[in-house]
């Protein structure tokens, strides 16, 4: 590739036109596509400029705020910084064993209407091994459905 | 005991590594075999070394010794023994040294089966491969220790990572990615061997070089395959690519592979793009370790990412040594790689492999940028930001398109220059094959142009490269009255590197409709039901029999079983699990899929009501998904097809042939 061209200039010339376009391209692409992760309280101090654009919000689901439908599928929470907060609606199940407290990640659009559209959502998993808590065992947690051994 | 053992073999073979890194050139320069075999057997040497260290740690695990650091890490006396051998690659530290042992193992093959060819290329080769393992050497020694002391020593320890030991698939997967990830090592080592030894102006180093590429291609290119698979059938998404950088880091350095099998084409033939692929194999290389970088360093978090640590310090030096080391030699050589063919037409095979080059090579920057991006955003303004998926779909999707239009002329077309005869009789016939494809996806409702580009192009390749085969097959059968399951035989057995590289192209073809269908008409619905109670996608029922619970060995399951209805009577049932392993509070999910030849059922249980009254379910149909694995068994068996050693004896007795029909093979179209 480098042998051929270089002998002729308007081969360069077309090579540069090329990369350029290549690089304008790759430019164009990235500024439209590339989404912010924020916390509640950045997002809310974004304002308007946050606003019906992708955002990937990230923060502790708020104790006490989740509403799930299970007919309509419709999830609503609220995820938290500590200090900002903002109401999360979503459609589909959420992830099994989707708790008070976890740390979660939704990516999705921040509505002028003050509601955050998602349409991802992920559990923020944490490496640590930790042994499970008495009744947080499945066993313990699904007795009805998990006989254990023995019953 | 066992601890002991393995970290001194360990000492040991960094030892060996300089010792045998340094015998090369002292050996080359002084013309003494005898001490050209002692570099060789450090070369050997160092695979029983890393052999022992390996089996040492396959015993830790299966004995349960706790008093290791790595089994403490990621063993427990609940895992199946299966899962327990296979954590080997399950955390960082093992993972190296399983790297460690596939590229000792390879550089003993290299050496041994090149250690009789004449000239310095085979010593410095093995000079570099020996600098490579000295890397990961250090690496076990140092940051990435698996066999550190414990103490006190732990009665039991967590387990794998439940994603990693939840599907059968993770003994496969990694094997082969190692195996085509390090495999990358040989033909950088080749360019080594090449540039020092003063091969490079010949192209011979390029024959001896494509021939280990394409070995490492064909698993580098079933391991992301089977990485996939594994997200498919894991993952509980219904999705096997997301363009996440654990997938393009493994994608990244298999573009600019398949960009060099390619190009070396052009060097063999034409003695052109010299620099270019030297180039191409050293950018491999460093793609790979970059790959590795991003993936074992803990810089992007996901089920690859195993800790943060130093070692990420460790691998950025290497990159860098690397880098400089070899482009300076490779700038060193560029004068001395003049090419001596050049391109007569437009229409010829080597113009469009150079526009193959050029889209792979462009392909390769996207996704690079793309990756490289947020760290660099991150490191340089402290924004936390993502690329989305759509800037690789908005980038990607034309160059797929055009690439796979290539795949199909390329084969079409003639070395050198083609008539314009040649052109209409080659190039026309598939049009039908673009026509009826695209018809076919525009009646099953695509309308996204790249969807019916994807269709079109492949019906267009696909007729293409078939008609290779048929012609061929066809002259054979005219000119010596073969039947045509020998002529076919004969013809792929005659010239297996053309024919096994359109067999691989055939691979592709089927991976790209699979991915095509399954992206264009994928049909989902999520409900809750309660047993009884059913949900349709596509024209196909589950009707939800009950939710149950169970305790396995090392973990608890909760699970639905849903009969697969079909005209009014059960076909079948399914059973979508969520698997609760006692590292993690979150269940693993663990969905069902039903494969026919034209698509699956994919059914993920979402969430259940804690006394089994109900559950919620998502239903996907997945139309073609099947295709893919399919298509990834077929370019596997294209590169098998092109690498299998030629027995001596045939591949005289092919050469006598060739040289005695002069007459038959030109206007059969028998040339490579």
């Amino acid at each position: 590739m480098h042998e051929f061209p270089a002998r002729r200039p308007w081969a360069l010339l077309a090579a540069a036109v090329l990369v350029a376009t290549f690089a304008w391209l790759i430019y164009g692409g990235l500024n439209k596509n590339v989404v912010f992760f924020l916390t509640p309280n950045e997002l809310l101090a974004k304002g308007v400029s946050a606003m019906d654009v992708p955002v990937r919000l990230g923060g502790q689901v708020k104790p006490g705020s989740v509403k799930w439908d299970e007919k309509t599928l419709k999830l609503v929470f609220s995820v938290t910084d500590g200090t900002g907060e903002v109401a999360v609606q979503s459609r589909g199940a959420p992830p099994q064993m989707f708790r008070d407290g976890m740390g979660v990640v939704v990516e999705g659009r921040f509505g002028r209407d003050g509601v955050f559209q998602s349409t991802s959502l992920m559990v923020k998993h944490s490496n640590e091994y930790r042994a499970p808590k008495a009744g947080e065992r499945p066993q313990e947690m699904y007795k009805t459905l998990i006989k254990g051994p023995g019953a | 005991m066992i601890r002991l053992v393995a970290r001194d073999a360990l000492l040991i073979s960094l030892a060996v590594l300089v010792l045998g890194a340094i015998m090369v050139p002292v050996a080359v320069r002084r013309q003494r075999r005898d001490w050209l075999d002692v570099a060789y057997a450090a070369v050997y040497t160092n695979f029983l070394l890393v052999t022992v260290a390996a089996v040492a740690m396959v015993i830790a695990l299966v004995t349960h010794d706790f008093s290791v650091s790595y089994v403490a890490q990621v063993g427990s006396r609940a895992t199946p023994l299966f899962y327990t051998v296979i954590s080997l690659w399950g955390a960082l530290e093992g993972s190296i040294l399983f790297w460690a042992w596939v590229l000792a193992l390879y550089s003993a093959a290299v050496v041994w089966i090149n250690r009789n060819r004449p000239g310095n290329l085979v010593p410095y080769a093995a000079s570099a491969l020996l600098a490579v393992s000295f890397f990961f050497a250090v690496l076990l020694v140092g940051p990435a220790n698996p066999f550190l002391a414990v103490s006190p020593v732990p009665l039991d320890g967590p387990g794998p990572n439940p994603l990693l030991q939840n599907h059968i698939l993770m003994a496969v997967h990694p094997p082969l990615l190692y195996l085509g990830y390090v495999g990358m090592s040989v033909p950088f080592a080749f360019a080594i061997g090449a540039m020092l030894s003063g091969e490079v102006t010949s192209d011979d180093w390029v024959r001896l070089t494509r021939r280990w590429t394409l070995v490492s291609w064909g698993f580098l290119s079933a391991a992301i395959i089977a990485g996939m698979w594994w997200s498919y059938e894991v993952l509980g998404w219904g999705g096997y690519w997301a363009w996440d950088p654990v997938e393009n880091a493994s994608f990244i350095p298999w573009l600019t592979a398949t960009a060099y099998l390619h190009s070396a084409m052009v060097q063999e033939r034409r003695g052109m793009l010299r620099l270019w692929n030297l180039n191409l194999v050293v950018g491999t290389f460093v793609l790979t370790i970059l790959g590795t970088f991003l993936t074992r360093s803990g810089i992007i978090s996901s089920v690859h990412a195993f800790t943060t640590g130093t070692i990420g310090y460790f691998f950025l030096a290497f990159i860098a040594l690397v880098l400089v080391s070899a482009l300076a030699m490779v700038a060193g050589n560029s004068d001395r790689l003049r090419t001596t063919g050049r391109f007569d037409a437009v229409a010829s095979r080597e113009t469009v492999i150079l526009f193959n080059n050029l889209f792979l090579t462009a392909f390769m920057f996207t996704v690079l940028v793309g990756t490289l991006f947020p760290l660099v955003a991150e490191y340089v303004r402290g924004v936390k930001v993502s690329v989305g998926e759509p800037f690789f779909n908005m980038m990607s999707l034309p160059m797929i398109v055009a690439l796979l239009f290539l795949m199909g002329v390329g084969p079409a077309l003639p070395w050198k220059s083609a008539t314009a005869e040649e052109v209409k009789r080659k190039l026309l016939p598939p049009t039908i094959g673009a026509g009826v494809l695209a018809a076919v996806a525009w009646i099953a409702g695509a309308r996204n142009v790249y969807a019916v580009l994807a269709f079109a192009f492949v019906g267009y390749s696909a007729t293409a490269n078939l008609r290779e085969f048929w012609i061929g097959a066809r002259a054979r059968h005219m000119a010596h009255g073969e039947a045509w399951g020998t002529a076919l035989a004969r013809l792929v057995g005659g010239n297996r590197r053309r024919y096994g590289g359109y067999v691989a192209h055939l691979g592709v073809f089927l991976v790209a409709l699979g991915v095509a269908a399954s992206q264009t008409f994928r049909s989902e619905r999520e409900g809750t039901l309660t047993p009884g109670e059913s949900l349709t996608v596509a024209g196909r029922t589950v009707r939800l029999k009950e939710v149950w619970g169970r305790t396995e060995r090392q973990r608890d399951v909760i699970g639905a079983t849903l009969e697969v209805m079909s005209g009014g009577r059960a076909r079948g049932t399914v059973e979508p699990r969520m698997n609760f392993y006692p590292t993690s509070r979150e269940p693993v999910p663990t969905p069902a899929v039903r494969s026919a030849f034209f698509g699956d059922l994919y059914v993920s249980l979402m969430a259940f009501r804690p006394d089994g009254g109900s559950a919620t379910v998502k239903v996907i149909y997945e139309p073609l998904v099947p295709w893919i694995w399919m298509g990834g068994g077929v370019v596997v068996l294209g590169a098998l097809i092109c690498v299998f050693p030629v027995a001596k004896r045939a591949e005289a007795v092919a050469r006598s042939r060739a040289a005695g029909q002069v007459v038959a093979p030109r206007p059969l179209e028998g040339e490579a």
